[in-house]
């Protein structure tokens, strides 16, 4: 399979921070893959996200996505990927469809295929009666979905998803990772950072283990699951590499 | 591109349109200020002009002098002239008190024997000059008169200590004025006592007198008044205000993610500002037009004058777009540096009060001292304001307004972009 990020030597330490938070870090992700960025706090999953996303410069190393890079082709790379942050990043006041709307347009979506998108993706992730409320009288489930819609109207060949299932209730979840299923099997490649090791362990075809800015382990869920000691299940794999204590930073 | 600016405008006019206190600010705010701001300057205009102020002249003299300063200052249509307080004569500490305690604003007291001493002053000196031209009849005979000393007499003034210098000194220039023309006519008159009745008549209206000029446009005069010179100041003051919802937009766009968004997206940051500059540049012309028209339509039903733009709305628009868009460059590089709307509302509110302030829309720029002078000049406010009052007031055309509106425009393009080179900077991390 053809690898669309390549990630070489990959390093960021932030400006007055003594440790690295990403160090050294090479990777390849396969296209058609659901990739599983796992890790405890303060790991450097955001930061290699927020890297990939083009948020902020690593301080050495580089990567390529889809054989582009961000010092030469950055409107190009922003064109082919989708972003779905962990805070609802959405206009509270706006409705569903006006957000989406205005998100998809600045995808270069125009008129009436946007609306089209807006209506098939409200539909499908069970908002489409909500599409004219304002989104500051949603629940968590359904701003989550929004959050998730707002960065996928355009069809990214890439999605990067940070927490995409955090505080929803059970019916969004699943509808969630069942909406995003169904976009990996139409060709997008999904990274993907989680706590829930149970759900990651479902969902992603592969996975890395971080922690303190480093790869711990990669591999798909059985595999990583089958190379540890008594290790039953994804979790007991997270706490055999990255051990029982808390990761509490200021 | 042309779709995503446009996308822009419409999320930014649909997140005002659902934000009752930013509307309220932006709308409500600025008609409330230009109303009560232009009532309350017209009504000091007046307090010089058309209303009487109540003042207490307690008389002493009982003589000619007295008598003609009373007449004086009831006739001035300035002063309503209280003699008496309780039906009982004013004495020099009842006026003291009153005046001191604020229930009037001034106090005169003209001593004894003013008008007796004056004559007496007068006659001495018009009969030293008259015997030393040889013009007496008994020049040569005449044994020189014993002269009476006559000490220099004061008139006093009391005044409210909370009234305003400005006031206190047109008040004392006026009193001052009439004391002369009192002591001018009793000279002219002792002159022409001396020389003989018949003999001079002398001529005593003033020989000089005062005309102001006043500007016209088509053989109409193009008189100011208070509203000419607060419509535009307040209208300014308000449009600069728009920093605060402006600023007050970008940093909820950050706390919010959706600025972080738009950095994932295929959009430049230039085409975010374009959108929030076309949005709130129509906002600050609705703003100006409103007040315009309040202005001239409101305004006579309230006592005050109509707004006057006969001729001058498109150069006056082109101005208040100008000062839109170095107000909208102030919010952007305010917004972009502050964290939380805590810092970003009253330090926008401070600092366009501070600009207003250093700019002119108070106090004119001639009056401050000469370093304020200084600075005024470097104040977007001020550059705005004097392109208005050069429109509306002294009549320029276009080109005379290039070099005010083109400061405002590179007011606007400095501050964008160094809120562009700063979010850029930030970033970098």
């Amino acid at each position: 399979m053809q690898s669309i990020i390549k990630i070489e030597s990959l390093s960021k330490k932030y400006k007055n921070a003594d440790q690295y938070s990403l160090n050294n870090v090479s990777l390849e992700i396969n296209a058609g893959e659901i990739f599983g960025l796992l890790g405890p706090n303060g790991a450097g999953k955001t930061t290699l996200i927020s890297m990939l996303c083009g948020l902020i410069k690593p301080t050495s190393g580089h990567f390529t996505i889809d054989d582009l890079n961000y010092t030469n082709d950055a409107l190009k790379i922003k064109k082919i990927i989708g972003v779905v942050p962990q805070e609802y990043a959405l206009y509270p006041t706006l409705t569903a469809r006006e957000n989406l709307h205005y998100f998809g347009s600045m995808y270069g979506l125009k008129s009436n295929d946007l609306k089209e998108k807006v209506i098939e993706a409200l539909n499908l992730l069970g908002l489409l009666k909500f599409a004219d409320k304002r989104i500051d009288t949603f629940s968590g489930g359904m701003k989550r979905r929004i959050n998730l819609i707002a960065g996928i109207l355009h069809n990214p060949k890439v999605l990067f998803l940070d927490e995409p299932t955090v505080g929803v209730d059970v019916q969004s979840k699943n509808a969630i990772i069942d909406y995003l299923k169904a976009l990996n099997q139409n060709g997008t490649t999904i990274i993907y950072t989680s706590h829930h090791l149970a759900e990651a362990e479902d969902f992603c075809t592969n996975i890395a283990i971080l922690d303190r800015g480093k790869i711990f382990a990669q591999g798909t869920p059985s595999n990583l699951i089958d190379s540890t000691k008594e290790a039953r299940n994804l979790e007991e794999v997270f706490i055999s590499l990255t051990g029982k204590d808390f990761r509490d930073e200021l | 591109m042309s779709y995503k600016i446009w996308m822009s405008v419409v999320k930014e006019f649909l997140l005002l349109k659902r934000d009752l206190g930013g509307l309220i600010i932006l709308f409500i705010m600025p008609l409330v200020l230009v109303i009560t701001v232009t009532l309350i300057q017209d009504s000091t205009f007046k307090t010089i002009s058309d209303n009487k102020i109540e003042i207490l002249l307690v008389d002493y003299d009982k003589g000619s002098v007295s008598k003609t300063v009373f007449d004086n200052l009831e006739k001035s249509n300035l002063f309503t002239v209280v003699t008496q307080l309780d039906h009982k004569p004013i004495t020099e500490e009842m006026a003291k008190e009153a005046v001191y305690k604020g229930k009037f604003q001034l106090a005169i007291i003209i001593p004894q024997n003013l008008s007796i001493d004056l004559q007496t002053k007068i006659d001495q000196n018009v009969e030293n000059i008259v015997s030393k031209m040889g013009l007496t009849e008994t020049d040569t005979a005449a044994q020189p008169k014993a002269t009476k000393v006559i000490k220099e007499k004061e008139v006093k003034l009391y005044f409210d200590p909370a009234v305003q210098m400005s006031f206190k000194n047109a008040v004392m220039s006026s009193i001052d004025k009439m004391i002369s023309q009192i002591e001018t006519k009793s000279i002219y008159t002792t002159f022409q006592s001396q020389l003989g009745e018949g003999d001079v008549a002398f001529e005593q209206k003033s020989f000089i007198t005062f005309k102001e000029i006043i500007p016209t446009i088509n053989n109409k005069e193009i008189r100011p008044n208070s509203v000419q010179h607060n419509v535009p100041a307040w209208t300014l003051f308000a449009i600069f205000f728009i920093v605060i919802p402006l600023s007050i937009n970008i940093v909820k766009e950050k706390s919010q993610g959706t600025f972080v968004r738009l950095l994932t997206n295929p959009v430049s940051n230039v085409v975010v500002i374009i959108g929030k500059t076309i949005t709130y540049s129509i906002i600050c012309m609705i703003q100006f037009y409103m007040m315009v028209a309040v202005a001239i339509f409101l305004f006579p039903h309230i006592g005050l004058p109509s707004l006057n733009i006969e001729g001058h709305l498109f150069l006056m628009s082109v101005v208040a777009l100008f000062s839109g868009f170095a107000a909208i460059g102030f919010g952007i590089l305010l917004g972009t540096v502050a964290s939380t709307q805590e810092q970003s509302a009253p330090f926008g509110a401070t600092s366009v009060i501070i600009l207003a302030a250093v700019g002119g829309v108070w106090v004119p720029v001639f009056a401050m001292p000469k370093i304020m002078q200084i600075v005024a000049k470097s104040s977007p406010m001020n550059w705005g304001l004097e392109a208005f009052y050069d429109v509306l007031l002294r009549n320029v055309s276009f080109l005379e307004i290039i070099p005010k509106i083109s400061l405002l425009f590179l007011f606007f393009i400095i501050t964008t972009s160094i809120a562009l080179f700063y979010d850029k900077k930030k970033r970098t991390v």
